[in-house]
């Protein structure tokens, strides 16, 4: 019984996220392929969960689903979302451009599926120890001693970046002139 | 019968607190209306039934009955949608939160009190708040209206912001606790509770809480002296009611959080001897976070857009991040 139930939620969730996913790239005004986008995302955490990580789904909802496609519709939405860029003709460099990287990646993951060779590394957890422990605390005990500098590193470029575009924010302000620096909003 | 412990008991459970959200909701507006009236001496609804109690129904039948309007050039779908987006995360989130604490025998099923309870739960309950901000930025960029869009930006970029320092308050009471799951929280919280344990936490918490959930002296989001109303300007019948019913309920579902997280949640005198008190000790801290929320409004006026920011982003931010420094060290030094 859990065993069909799960293979159907599979197959629910999967189309899902395919039909989000042809949506994102068919649909012809930028904030409904935003919302497709978001439907993707939030099908993907789902088969997370079905996968039993539940860490991982909900990061998944609070990182991507959360933040990422938020500040997508931001930026659709303040600075135009209804303008389609017209390529003149479905002929050209990039469409040759757009097939071939298709094509070649289509190879790629038919071959990977067919063979089954795309395995990742197997770690030494079974899903026995990880319930015992907790999925956080298995993610957190392999970030902070495992890959500690990776992920430190990982903070520090996050750092950069804010740093960076504090910056350029900084350097675009004062070109406005007579605007006082603690007023804006 | 597998299906009916995996698919029937938790759909029941579901059904049952969705009602309970929903009849809640109604009457909150009722209590409401009546509460602010006695702080402002009047009397509030008194018409229709005996102290007023029909009006949230007669409320509901008005606006089921008003004609859809859909103004002209918004966006069809996204402006159906937008309403039920923002009413889904505040129901949603009560899947986690633990009512009580006794589970009984029902039919010889071992039904819990909570929908379920995951091991990521106040991760879940973080990741379900920041999705609420679809309803409302979607909700204005359909309309088409300059109001609605500007009253959708405020509101989600105030939402975003006052996400931070929630969301650093909860490590602090996840230090303390030491289970991201609701259940463990609350018995975390036997003996002292939080709120003792963390004052200023669960202070940062509150007022977080009445932003996220757009209420006063937050409520930019319906700031009707300059926008009009806001992200819902366009919005009449009963899709307007649907975001009403969402800022409700996200303040029923904000004291929920606050009981649960700071208040001991079910925990009370004789609750061990007397399984039921549970219940009643949680619906009696929730009921009394959501008059202080209500006292609130009646007391404080709107503050200003850009007061707002700098209070969450210089004053709130450091605040819940030096609270968490002190009380990691503490917890540390204690052991």
């Amino acid at each position: 019984m859990a065993q069909q139930l799960q293979q159907g939620l599979f197959l629910a969730l999967a189309g899902v996220a395919v039909v989000a996913a042809l949506g994102v790239i068919f649909n012809r005004n930028a904030v409904h392929s935003a919302l497709s986008l978001l439907a993707n995302f939030v099908a993907l955490a789902m088969l997370y969960v079905l996968l039993n990580a539940q860490f991982i789904a909900i990061v998944q909802v609070a990182v991507y689903a959360g933040a990422i496609v938020v500040l997508f519709l931001f930026v659709v939405m303040l600075l135009g979302a209804g303008g389609e860029m017209q390529m003149g003709g479905w002929l050209n460099w990039r469409t040759a451009f757009i097939v071939a990287a298709a094509l070649v990646l289509l190879t790629l993951t038919g071959t990977a599926v067919f063979e089954g060779t795309i395995n990742g590394a197997i770690g030494t957890a079974t899903p026995e120890q990880i319930a015992q422990v907790g999925q956080t605390e298995a993610v957190g005990t392999a970030l902070f001693t495992d890959y500690l500098l990776p992920f430190e590193l990982a903070s520090v470029l996050l750092l950069v970046g804010m740093l960076g575009a504090v910056v350029l924010g900084q350097r675009w302000r004062g070109a406005i002139a007579g605007r006082p620096s603690g007023e804006a909003e | 019968m597998d299906w009916i412990s995996l698919l029937l008991v938790p759909a029941i459970k579901s059904l049952v607190v969705v009602v309970a959200l929903l009849t809640g909701f109604a009457y909150l507006s009722y209590v409401e209306r009546k509460l602010v009236a006695r702080f402002q001496v009047r009397y509030g609804p008194n018409r229709a039934g005996p102290f007023g109690i029909l009006q949230p129904i007669s409320d509901a039948l008005k606006m089921v009955f008003k004609e859809e309007i859909v103004p002209l050039n918004v966006d069809h779908v996204v402006y159906l949608l937008s309403p039920a987006l923002t009413v889904m995360p505040a129901l949603v989130i009560w899947a986690v939160i633990p009512v009580s604490g006794a589970s009984f025998t029902l039919f010889g099923q071992t039904i819990t009190p909570y929908v379920s309870d995951v091991n990521v739960g106040l991760l879940y309950i973080l990741a379900i708040a920041s999705l609420a901000t679809y309803g409302i930025v979607l909700a204005g960029w359909s309309s088409n209206n300059k109001y609605s869009l500007l009253g959708a930006l405020r509101t989600s970029s105030q939402m975003l912001s006052y996400e931070l320092p929630m969301g650093i308050t909860l490590v602090s009471v996840l230090l303390i606790a030491g289970s991201l799951s609701l259940v463990d929280i609350v018995q975390a919280q036997r003996g002292v509770w939080f709120a003792l344990l963390q004052p200023i936490g669960f202070i940062i918490y509150f007022i977080c809480g009445l932003a996220e959930a757009g209420r006063s002296p937050f409520d930019l989001p319906e700031t009707e002296n300059e926008l009009v109303s806001g992200f819902a300007t366009e919005y009449g019948g009963i899709k307007f009611a649907l975001f009403f019913m969402g800022e409700y309920i996200h303040m029923i579902t904000i004291s929920a959080l606050a009981t649960t997280f700071f208040l001991g949640g079910w925990y009370g005198p004789f609750v061990n001897q007397i399984p039921v008190l549970g219940l009643v000790y949680f619906l009696i801290k929730v009921a009394f976070m959501i008059f202080l929320i209500v006292w609130i409004r009646a007391s404080l006026p709107r503050i200003r857009y850009d007061k707002l920011m700098h209070f969450c982003w210089k004053f709130l931010l450091p605040l819940s991040l030096l609270n968490l420094v002190v009380t990691a060290v503490v917890l540390v030094l204690v052991g």
